[in-house]
């Protein structure tokens, strides 16, 4: 047997043996000790400013958590932007995909969706505050849109970001930011409590910001990956 | 307004956006102005932590369970000290070293402002699972600063780098997702004393899911493969980054959880083989150290082997006498200080040598002498802390540790403590002599902007001197 | 057993396939997915175990939510490295054992070499 089979079993022995392991922790969960916090959440909801208990909990309760994660999808951004344009890409040309019949059905379908699109994001963002929906779903929704009508040829991928598009994909991060520096200052001053009155409209407020930024930083992860990129030595 | 707490984090993550505003090379003055306030800020809490004990903050005012609880002990304060005496230096010896390459910079600025908010709540968090956010953040981050520098190299470590953290993180959130499952809180001051009252198969597995994902990121031998090519790879203001304090996040994390939650699991054994692998490190580290024909490599490498004496600490702190665990602590504290001060200190002056010499090569140092005398003396103060020789801080450190193990009576840890001590020295004396050499006929050194010698040996004169401020130190650790 | 343990035994089951193929698996992309899975069954754990008494307990779905973030900006940036990597030098592989890891990336890091030298020439 060689060295390298011998690694691979290993490994698999050991991950069977750490699955085993898992599966009988949980079948043995002891529960004697268990907080129920779902009682808990259910019984401040009144006062987090929405009525749906895990959209209270994404932006009331651990509201905090929040705010780093969009911070992650932003600087993966970032790192997205220092690998793409250190590439010479060649943009995949749009005129030889339009001459494809096919693609004549993928652009009427894109221009009819777009919109429909466009709406359902809408709506998932003002769901959210009584039923599952919110920010994160709806920039899903208008990310997808822009995939598609890159896909179709409307729109073109993205190099580099200009200004306009930064200050957009930062939009919703700072308003987010400026809300929890506001809350410093508000009664009684401590990070990301909102007063029992302007909770509702802070967690709305930051929702459709979050709902623009996210949707423009999920489409560039796409945008900006998804012209052609060619193997330095083929190009050559 | 008066509590710096929640502007250690709203702060950096401020001009992280502001200068992605700006755009790609821009932003390094207003990083360099908040990571000024950014230090008083610290050294605001810091105050407030010595005169007034332990402070907690609530974010969001519900408390735990239900929300996230920030709070800061002593421990905390000294890493969130640390943190920015280190980072402000290293921002403003970036600012010049991208003059020399201007195009190298790409989203350093924005990047370093999101590391830094993610270390300053890592240290502060007492929640598991808002750990598990920060270090997915500071994480991502360090593999985005790594891969900057765009050549194969780079990003075959950075890919490799971003795997392994990927790995660890998730490793780690099983743990969450059992604990959370058990108890139905991440709170750590909650959850401490439930698990002191009983100890199941998940909690246990849980420690071990969390203890090992937790281990990958600090790189511990043998999870090291990792650490070489991504600290030796990346540009140094970079390399000065990880070494000197991404590494401390995760073996700070270890070392809270094995003090606090996960106390009633930290036995003698697991001690012992936290020890053993420690040792290994140290002496593994430091023979691949020497070997290095690259002196960025070869640091890397003398990381690996200098994170083997963190973890000579858990055997001196468990299930010994208080006196004992209390010098071990003590030494412990002083050694991650000295260590990320000295390894800043060692990666900027290096890279001023390898900007002079137009290449990373230890072959080529000869001469450098004459030619960058600052940067070559602040390059000895720093192996002479890491050799651990009086007066510096490395010698404090390796003092309490060998005394703690000599009360404890642990005798084989002194051993490999004063061995690993002569091996630095082999390293270090391995670049000195070459740097002493007369310089060869044919090699011509570069100019080298003059400021970009000065925070490096700001760096290296603090981890001198810390020797002489040990006690302030080690009065901030006690206080909380 | 409760029936709402079965996810969380999946999630255990899906948690372990995934760190099984991001160790062993040497295409990049491949890499990529195991971590996807490997997250998902984590994700799966974390809710499953979270539902006592069938009462769903929105804060593991919070916290679920959160973690697909990360995961989705972790996926996007291995695939930038991944694309990016692929740019320099025509692969997408890593070799899961060490050694002839290493002597791939010396073969990698020489060829750019030469090419960064025929370059300047």
């Amino acid at each position: 047997m060689s060295m390298k089979s011998l690694l691979n079993t290993l490994v698999i022995i050991f991950s069977a043996t750490l699955g085993a392991t898992l599966i009988w922790a949980i079948l043995e969960l002891p529960l004697s000790n268990h907080i129920h916090l779902s009682g808990q959440v259910l019984a401040q909801l009144d006062t987090t400013g929405v009525r749906h208990p895990t959209t209270a909990v994404l932006l009331n309760f651990r509201g905090f958590d929040t705010l780093l994660e969009v911070m992650v999808l932003l600087l993966a951004l970032l790192g997205v932007l220092d690998q793409t344009k250190k590439c010479t890409q060649k943009n995949l040309s749009i005129s030889i995909r339009l001459t494809q019949s096919y693609f004549q059905t993928l652009v009427w379908s894109a221009r009819v969706l777009v919109p429909v699109m466009v709406l359902v994001a809408g709506y998932l963002l003002a769901v959210g505050e009584y039923q599952p929906g919110g920010a994160f779903q709806a920039a899903a929704v208008l990310a997808a849109a822009g995939v598609l009508l890159n896909l179709s040829g409307l729109f073109p991928s993205w190099r580099e970001l200009s200004w306009g598009f930064r200050a957009g994909c930062i939009f919703g991060l700072l308003l987010f930011l400026l809300i929890a520096a506001i809350t410093l200052f508000l009664s009684p001053g401590v990070l990301l409590q909102y007063p029992i009155t302007l909770a509702g409209m802070f967690i709305l407020i930051i929702e459709a910001g979050l709902t623009l930024s996210l949707g423009l930083i999920l489409a560039g992860f796409f945008l900006l990956l998804s012209d052609e990129v060619n193997n330095k030595e083929v190009d050559e | 307004m008066s509590d710096p707490i929640p502007w250690l984090i709203l702060l950096p993550l401020l001009w992280g956006l502001l200068s992605f505003l700006l755009g790609a090379r821009r932003g390094d003055q207003v990083a360099v102005v908040c990571l000024v306030i950014q230090l008083a800020l610290v050294a605001l809490l810091v105050g407030q932590v010595v005169s007034e004990g332990r402070q907690y903050y609530a974010v969001g005012g519900w408390g735990a369970p239900l929300g996230i609880n920030l709070h800061v002990d002593g421990l905390a304060s000294v890493m969130l000290l640390l943190t920015h005496v280190v980072i402000l230096p290293l921002g403003i010896y970036a600012r010049y070293y991208f003059s020399h390459d201007v195009k190298g910079v790409g989203y350093f600025w924005p990047m370093l402002g999101f590391m830094s908010a993610a270390i300053n709540t890592l240290f502060m968090s007492d929640d598991i699972f808002n750990i598990y956010v920060t270090i997915e953040l500071l994480g991502l981050a360090a593999v985005g600063l790594v891969g900057i520098a765009g050549n194969t190299e780079s990003i075959l470590a950075a890919i490799r780098y971003l795997l392994v953290t990927l790995l660890g993180s998730g490793v780690y959130l099983a743990g969450v997702a059992l604990i959370y499952g058990s108890y139905g809180s991440v709170s750590l001051t909650v959850l401490e004393p439930l698990i002191e009252n009983e100890v199941s198969v998940a909690v246990f597995l849980a420690a071990i899911l969390m203890l090992v994902g937790l281990l990958l990121k600090t790189a511990l031998f043998p999870f090291h493969f990792w650490l070489p090519s991504a600290h030796g790879g990346a540009l140094t203001p970079v390399s000065a980054l990880l070494s000197a304090l991404v590494i401390k996040a995760s073996f700070y994390l270890i070392l809270r959880m094995w003090l606090g939650v996960y106390a009633p699991l930290a036995t003698i054994p697991t001690a012992q083989l936290l020890g053993g692998l420690g040792a290994v490190a140290i002496l593994w580290g430091s023979v691949m150290a020497f070997n290095q024909t690259r002196l960025k490599m070869l640091i890397a490498y003398s990381t690996v082997a200098q994170i083997g004496y963190f973890f000579l600490l858990f055997p001196l702190i468990t299930e010994v006498g208080s006196g004992a665990a209390e010098i071990a602590m003590q030494g412990g504290v002083i050694q991650l200080v000295a260590h990320a001060l000295a390894k800043a200190a060692m990666f900027a002056a290096s890279g001023v040598m390898i900007l002079s010499m137009g290449k990373d090569n230890i072959a080529l140092l000869s001469g450098i002498s004459s030619r960058l005398p600052l940067t070559l003396f602040t390059f000895a103060l720093a192996g002479v802390t890491l050799m651990g020789l009086p007066p510096t801080g490395g010698f404090i450190a390796k003092w309490l540790m060998v005394s703690s193990a000599v009360i404890s009576g642990q005798w084989i840890w002194v051993v490999v403590m004063i061995l690993g001590g002569l091996l630095s020295a082999g390293y270090v004396f391995k670049v000195l002599r070459q740097a002493l050499l007369p310089a060869a006929a044919e090699m011509k050194f570069r100019p080298v902007n003059p400021p970009l010698e000065w925070p490096a040996f700001l760096l290296a004169f603090m981890s001198l001197s810390l020797s002489f401020v040990s006690g302030n130190v080690l009065n901030i650790l006690g206080a909380g | 057993m409760t029936g709402t343990l079965i996810y969380a035994c999946v999630g255990a089951v899906l948690f372990v396939c995934g760190v099984t193929g991001l160790i062993l698996l040497p295409h990049l992309l491949r890499k990529v997915l195991a971590f996807n899975i490997m997250g998902s069954g984590i994700f799966l754990m974390l809710v499953g175990l979270g539902q006592h008494d069938n009462i769903s307990d929105p804060i593991p779905q919070a916290m679920v939510l959160t973690g697909i973030v990360v995961a989705v900006a972790a996926t996007a940036l291995a695939l930038a490295f991944v694309r990016r990597l692929f740019y320099l030098t025509g692969k997408a592989q890593s070799v899961a054992n060490l050694k002839s890891l290493d002597q791939t990336e010396e073969k990698l890091i020489t060829m750019e070499r030469n090419k960064e030298g025929d370059a300047s020439k």
